[in-house]
């Protein structure tokens, strides 16, 4: 195993180069789009949800190895999940799941929590719009 | 697969000749310069040996070598020698885009209650030395600007910066560890007082290095112990390492010349290929004043630690500006102050050459790297499918 590599798990290594979910959806139910002021890193997180469910996720990442498979990671372990399930999801069980991020990295697990906060937040006021539209008529 | 070395500015392997030449001084001819006994002074004469050969690599006199540690206590022996000398002239010229070693220096200087001037760049990296003239005041004791930087390979205009600052009666002080033993060195030509050198960037061992001081110039010692090195640097002094770093020179002078047409020649067809392959790219750093052996590149979308690892996995070995592989986290100083946002910053990408680098090195990496590029920009935001 050569340097860079070892820096990482092999969980993390194994997302970086098959990263699921990639992609843009089109009319998601919930987008969040998060940067990272401290290294740059940008993530966009789309989700499909239906009867409070998530159906579906895909994810857009501009960042290093351990933003690309937090990313990939947070994707898979979203779907089927119900909003409140999704919700207990952190930054550390992100990177737990990968089996470990080193230190200087785990800002980049946060990344990947705020994205995915951020589209439920975002599906949230879609619909309570969609309900006071739907009060007005 | 073979590995294939492109981060030739990091370090560089140390030449089979040189640990060669290094060998005997570990068991053989151990003993320590300052003894007077046979073994005492065959170390010591390998050492004036060594001396000798460094001198003669950048046409300084013997006594105006001392050897250091390295780069980085040569830099902090220089600009902290020269500032503590004088109570009276507490100010610094440098530049924006000096290595760590110079910046840091700086700024712990400033912390002691210097006054530092950071003298921006152009576009492509070079002073103006308008600009050095121009921040020159009655207390300034030193400029010291780098011969060429080490992550864009720019080549500052150093006969013009160190004339200017002989004029004022300023010394100067250039960090050529990037240029030593890749570009031939003069001392006299360029006017400098004080220079930098690394061994190991010039298939030298690690930790020794050289500050060139030139004679009659004022500097308080860095080191303070048993009088080693003329009184300027005490220490029992490293010895094989000195004499690995004598015998790297003297090869370094050999092949130069051939080097420094060869290495160009690899490092413009892949400034002219990668954008031939590749839409969105920049090119970091001066189309032609530059080191031999830099190609630095932007290229749009993509993060530099995600390329460096897709080139890892094919066992290609490169290096980035991008925040995201430093233990800082902070975006390369020199790619922001060449006016790159901090997207572009963290999207660069360099390659460094040297030596044992071939044609089919070069022609791997431009086999690969558009897959790479198009695989991470098929993931990156900042590009939006088209629609």
């Amino acid at each position: 195993m050569t340097d860079i590599q070892s820096l990482y798990s092999e969980k993390v290594m194994e997302h970086f180069r098959n990263p699921r979910n990639v992609g843009e959806m089109e009319n998601p139910d919930g987008t969040g789009h998060v940067g990272n002021p401290i290294c740059g890193d940008i993530m966009e997180l789309y989700v499909r949800i239906k009867d409070n469910v998530i159906t579906d996720a895909k994810f857009k990442t501009f960042g290093c190895g351990a933003a690309i498979a937090t990313s990939s990671m947070v994707t898979e372990m979203v779907i089927g999940k119900t909003i409140d399930e999704a919700l207990e999801i952190s930054n550390k069980t992100v990177a737990e799941a990968l089996g470990g991020l080193p230190a200087a990295k785990m800002h980049c697990s946060v990344l990947a929590e705020d994205a995915l906060r951020s589209a439920i937040e975002d599906y949230r006021s879609k619909q309570k719009k969609g309900k006071s539209k739907a009060k007005k008529k | 697969m073979k590995r294939i070395y492109l981060d030739y500015a990091a370090t560089t392997p140390t030449h089979p000749d040189v640990v060669e030449a290094m060998l005997p001084y570990f068991h053989d001819y151990f003993g320590n310069p300052s003894s007077i006994y046979s073994y005492g002074q065959e170390a010591k004469g390998a050492i004036e040996k060594a001396r000798e050969q460094v001198a003669t690599l950048i046409n300084a006199r013997d006594e105006e070598i001392v050897f250091t540690s390295g780069g980085t206590e040569a830099d902090n022996f220089a600009i902290e020698g020269v500032a503590f000398s004088d109570p009276e002239r507490r100010h610094i010229i440098t530049s924006t885009i000096e290595h760590h070693a110079v910046i840091e220096t700086c700024k712990f200087l400033e912390s002691r209650g210097f006054e530092v001037t950071y003298l921006p760049v152009d576009s492509d990296g070079l002073v103006d030395p308008d600009d050095a003239r121009k921040a020159i005041t009655g207390k300034t004791c030193l400029i010291s600007i780098m011969h060429a930087n080490n992550e864009i390979g720019t080549i500052q205009p150093i006969v013009e910066l160190a004339a200017i600052a002989r004029e004022a009666g300023v010394y100067f002080h250039t960090d050529a560890v990037q240029t030593t033993g890749q570009l031939p060195i003069d001392v006299s030509d360029l006017g400098v007082d004080l220079l930098s050198i690394s061994a190991h960037k010039l298939y030298g061992p690690k930790g020794i290095g050289a500050l060139y001081i030139r004679k009659g110039t004022k500097l308080v010692p860095f080191m303070h112990g048993g009088g080693q090195e003329r009184n300027r640097r005490g220490s029992t002094e490293n010895v094989p390492g000195i004499v690995g770093f004598g015998k790297a020179t003297e090869i370094a002078l050999k092949s130069m010349g051939s080097e420094i047409e060869r290495q160009t020649g690899l490092r413009d067809r892949l400034i002219k290929g990668i954008p031939e392959q590749i839409n969105g790219v920049r090119l970091n750093g001066h189309p032609t004043m530059r080191l031999p052996n830099n190609v630095n590149v932007s290229i749009d979308y993509v993060e530099g630690e995600s390329m460096l690892l897709n080139l890892d996995l094919e066992n290609i070995c490169a290096s980035t500006g991008s925040a995201c592989s430093s233990s800082s986290l902070e975006a390369s100083h020199v790619l922001l102050a060449l006016g790159l946002g901090h997207e572009q910053a963290h999207s660069s990408l360099r390659f460094t050459m040297g030596k044992w680098t071939t044609e089919e090195d070069i022609d791997r990496v431009m086999e690969v790297l558009p897959g790479i590029v198009n695989r991470l920009r098929a993931m990156s935001p900042l590009l939006k499918s088209q629609k």
